[in-house]
C-alpha cells in the first residue's frame, strides 16, 4: 500500500513538471512582458520595475523558471497586481467560502442523484422513464447562467426567500443564509446530468448475473437494488464524483460571481479581468496537483469499496 | 471471385447501414431537422440574406412582444420627455409688469423658432455643414417610425430580438463548430500518431494529455484568455479548439492501437505503403465515426462554454452579438421585468442543444449498435 503511493506519487512528477512548464510559457512567453499589460493598471513605474525584477525578466530563462519554482515551492507567489495583497493570503482566505458551498453540494448531489437514478432504473424502460430521461436532456440544455439569473431573481429578488447576494461572518449564517440559495440553483444544474450518468451506472449493473441470482434466491426488487446493486454501481460514482471535485472549485465560480461570495472562483474572474497573473498562475498550479493528488485517493477508495481491485 | 460476382454482393458500408438506421428513429431525424434549420438560419445569416440589419433599432426601447402589448413610457421604465411646448399661462390682469411680459413672450417665441443659436456671436464657418447633418437626421428619424411592439420585442435600443437572436445563434453556432472542428482534428492526429507510432511519441502525447486533463477545463480556458489580451471569434475559436482535444485524443488512441495490428494494415504494409498513408488512407476511415461523434459531442459543450466567456465578457468583442453576450444584458434587463431577450435567447439555445444532443446519441447508437 505505502509503496504503492510512494510509486504514484513519483510518477506524478513528470506530469506537475509538465503543468509547471505549461503555467510558465503561457505566462511567461505567450503573455510577455507585463510592463505592456500593467501600463494602463499600474501608473508608477517603479512598482512596474519591481515586478518585472520579481519575474527576473532580465534574466535568463531557466533563472525566470527556477524563479517560478521557488514561488511554487514555498507558497509565496508575491502580492496580487492589483490590490497589493498577498497571493497565499488570497489563496487561503478564499478556500473557505468555496468549501462551505461545495461540501454541502456534493454530498445532497450525490445522495439525490443516486436516490433518483435507482428509482428511475427501478422503472426502466416504462414511460415515467423516458419522460425522465427527455426532462433530463432538456435541463442539460440550458445555459447555467439561465438557471442562475432565474433563481436568483425569482426566489431572492422577487420573493425575497433568499438574500440577493452577500457574505457573512458565521459559518452557519453563511451556509444556511448566504449559500442556501447558491446550492439549490447548482444542485438544479447537476441533478440532470448526474441522474443520467448514474442511471447508466445502474443499468450496467442490474444485467449482471449476480441480479439474476439474488432474484432466484427470493429477495425483493428493492433489496436487490438498494444493497447489491448500488454496492457494485458506487464504484463509478464515487471515480466520477471524487474526479469532478476539483473542477468543482472552479465550476462554481458563475455562482460565486452572482452571488457575490468570496470564494475560489470569483477570485479567478477577477483575477483574468484585472490580468492578475499571480493569482491566476498560483490557482492554475495548485489547482491542478489538487486534482492529480485526488485522483490517487480516488484510486485508493477504489479499494476500499471493491476488494477485487489489486493496486499495482 | 470474379469482379461481377463481388459487385452483386457488394454489401453495404457502415455510413449507408447507420443511415438505415437512423432514417427509421423518429426523434434522430426530427432532431436532425431541427439542426438543419438552425444551420439554414445560420448560413442565410452569414451571407446577410437575412438579419443583416440587426442593428437599426426599428423598435422603441425595450418595445414589449406584440402578444404582450404596447407598454406606455413609463412602463418601459424610461423617464417622459419633458414637454416641449409648454402652455403659456394665462395673463394676469392685476399684474403691474404684463405688458412686459407680453412683449417677453413675443421675444421667445421669436427667438425659440431658430434652434441654431451661436453661442460665440461670430458667424460658424461650418454652418452649412450643421445645418446639412440636422436635415438629414430629421428626415431619417421621420422615416424611422419606431414600433411600439415587435413580435418577440426588442432590447434596449429597439433592435429586433429575432434579428438578435438569428445574429447571436450565427456567432455561438459558428464558434461552436469550428472549434469542435479544431479541436477534433488536433486530437485526431495526436492520437493518431501516439496511438499508431507508440514507444516514445506515445508517452510524449500521453504526458501532454495528463497535463491537459489534470488542470480542470475551464481553469485552463481563463487562463488562456487571460493570457491572450484581445478578444474576438478567433481567439475563442483557438482557446476552445486548443484545450479541447483531450477526449477526442484518448478514443482515437485507443481505436489505432488496435486497428494497427488488423490484416489489412499488415497487407497495407506488404504492398509497400508509407506510414502517413496507412494512417490516413487505410485506418482513419475505419474509426472516422469515433471522430464524428466525438465532434457533434464538442459542439454542444463549445457552443455552452462560448455563452459562458461571452456572459462574462471574455469572449466575443463588444458590438458583436452572441448568445452570452444577449443573456449579459438579459440579466440587468429581467430586473426591470424585460424577460424577452432572456426568454429568446434560452429557448433558442435550449432547442438547438437538445436537437444536437439527441441527434448525437442517436448517431453514436447508430454508427456503433453494439454500445447500445
Amino acid at each position: 500500500m505505502l509503496a504503492y503511493i510512494i510509486r504514484r506519487l513519483w510518477q506524478m512528477i513528470p506530469t506537475m513538471l509538465g503543468v509547471v512548464l505549461l503555467v510558465f510559457l503561457l505566462f511567461n512567453w505567450v503573455g510577455g512582458d507585463p510592463a505592456y499589460i500593467l501600463a494602463g493598471k499600474i501608473s508608477n513605474p517603479e512598482q512596474i520595475a519591481n515586478i518585472r525584477r520579481q519575474l527576473g525578466l532580465d534574466e535568463p530563462v531557466y533563472i525566470q523558471l527556477w524563479i517560478f519554482i521557488n514561488q511554487i515551492l514555498s507558497f509565496d507567489f508575491g502580492s496580487s497586481w492589483s490590490t497589493g495583497e498577498p497571493v497565499s493570503q488570497i489563496l487561503s482566505t478564499r478556500l473557505g467560502p468555496s468549501l462551505t458551498l461545495l461540501i454541502p453540494l456534493t454530498i445532497l448531489e450525490t445522495v439525490i442523484a443516486i436516490a433518483l437514478a435507482l428509482a428511475v432504473a427501478y422503472v426502466r424502460g416504462s414511460l415515467t422513464d423516458r419522460v425522465v430521461m427527455i426532462v433530463c436532456t432538456v435541463a442539460m440544455s440550458i445555459s447555467i447562467l439561465v438557471y442562475i439569473i432565474v433563481f436568483q431573481y425569482g426566489f431572492a429578488y422577487k420573493l425575497g426567500l433568499f438574500p440577493v447576494q452577500g457574505w457573512g461572518e458565521g459559518f452557519a449564517e453563511n451556509l444556511f443564509h448566504y449559500a442556501a440559495l447558491p446550492i439549490i440553483i447548482l444542485l438544479a444544474v447537476s441533478i440532470a446530468p448526474n441522474l443520467r450518468l448514474f442511471r447508466t451506472f445502474v443499468l450496467d449493473e442490474v444485467g449482471q448475473d449476480y441480479v439474476r441470482t439474488a432474484r432466484a434466491k427470493g429477495l425483493s426488487e428493492s433489496r436487490i437494488l438498494w444493497v447489491h446493486v448500488l454496492r457494485n454501481a458506487a464504484i463509478p460514482i464515487i471515480t466520477y464524483v471524487m474526479s469532478n471535485l476539483p473542477a468543482l472549485l472552479i465550476g462554481a465560480f458563475l455562482v460565486e460571481r452572482f452571488f457575490s461570495i468570496p470564494g475560489i472562483g470569483r477570485e479567478i474572474i477577477l483575477a483574468v479581468e484585472r490580468s492578475d497573473f499571480p493569482v491566476i498562475k498560483a490557482i492554475t498550479v495548485y489547482v491542478a496537483f489538487a486534482t492529480m493528488l485526488f485522483n490517487l485517493l480516488t484510486d485508493l477508495l477504489y479499494q476500499a469499496v471493491d476488494p477485487r481491485v489489486k493496486l499495482k | 471471385m470474379s469482379m461481377a460476382t463481388l459487385s452483386s454482393q457488394h454489401s453495404p458500408g457502415l455510413w449507408t447501414l447507420a443511415w438505415r438506421r437512423l432514417r427509421v428513429d423518429r426523434v434522430a431525424m426530427l432532431s436532425l431537422a431541427v439542426v438543419l434549420l438552425f444551420l439554414l438560419t445560420l448560413v442565410l445569416s452569414a451571407t446577410e440574406l437575412i438579419a443583416a440589419d440587426w442593428e437599426v433599432e426599428v423598435g422603441v426601447n425595450y418595445a414589449p412582444p406584440s402578444f404582450v402589448g404596447a407598454q406606455s413610457a413609463s412602463e418601459r421604465g424610461m423617464t417622459e420627455a419633458p414637454a416641449t411646448t409648454a402652455e403659456t399661462p394665462p395673463e394676469n390682469p392685476y399684474d403691474p409688469l404684463k405688458d412686459v411680459i407680453r412683449q417677453l413672450r413675443a421675444e421667445m417665441a421669436n427667438s425659440a423658432a431658430p434652434s441654431v443659436t451661436n453661442d460665440y456671436g461670430i458667424p460658424d464657418p461650418l454652418e452649412k455643414e450643421l445645418t446639412e447633418i440636422r436635415s438629414n437626421q430629421s428626415t431619417t428619424s421621420v422615416s424611422l417610425e419606431k414600433q411600439e411592439t415587435l413580435p418577440l420585442g426588442a432590447d434596449k435600443w429597439g433592435h429586433d430580438i429575432i434579428k438578435k437572436t438569428i445574429k447571436g445563434a450565427e456567432t455561438s453556432i459558428i464558434v461552436g463548430l469550428v472549434s469542435a472542428l479544431l479541436a477534433t482534428v488536433l486530437g485526431t492526429l495526436f492520437g493518431a500518431l501516439s496511438g499508431y507510432f507508440g514507444g516514445w511519441i506515445d508517452d510524449c502525447f500521453n504526458w501532454f494529455y495528463s497535463i491537459f486533463t489534470s488542470i480542470p477545463y475551464l481553469l485552463l480556458i481563463l487562463a488562456v484568455a487571460a493570457v491572450l489580451q484581445q478578444k474576438g471569434v478567433t481567439t475563442i475559436i483557438l482557446i476552445l479548439g486548443l484545450t479541447g482535444w483531450t477526449g477526442v485524443f484518448r478514443l482515437i488512441r485507443a481505436e489505432y492501437m488496435k486497428h494497427k495490428e488488423r490484416e489489412y494494415v499488415l497487407a497495407a504494409d506488404a504492398i509497400g505503403a508509407s506510414h502517413w498513408r496507412k494512417m490516413f488512407v487505410h485506418i482513419f476511415p475505419n474509426v472516422s465515426h469515433v471522430a464524428l461523434v466525438q465532434m457533434s459531442i464538442l459542439v454542444v459543450g463549445f457552443i455552452k462554454s462560448e455563452v459562458i466567456l461571452s456572459f462574462l465578457g471574455f469572449g466575443v468583442p463588444v458590438g458583436v452579438v452572441s448568445w452570452g453576450s444577449m443573456l449579459n444584458e438579459a440579466q440587468n434587463e429581467l430586473i426591470l421585468g424585460k424577460w424577452w431577450q432572456l426568454t429568446a435567447a434560452t429557448v433558442a439555445m435550449a432547442v438547438l442543444v437538445t436537437a444536437f444532443s439527441l441527434f448525437t446519441d442517436a448517431l453514436r447508437d447508430a454508427l456503433d449498435p453494439k454500445l447500445k
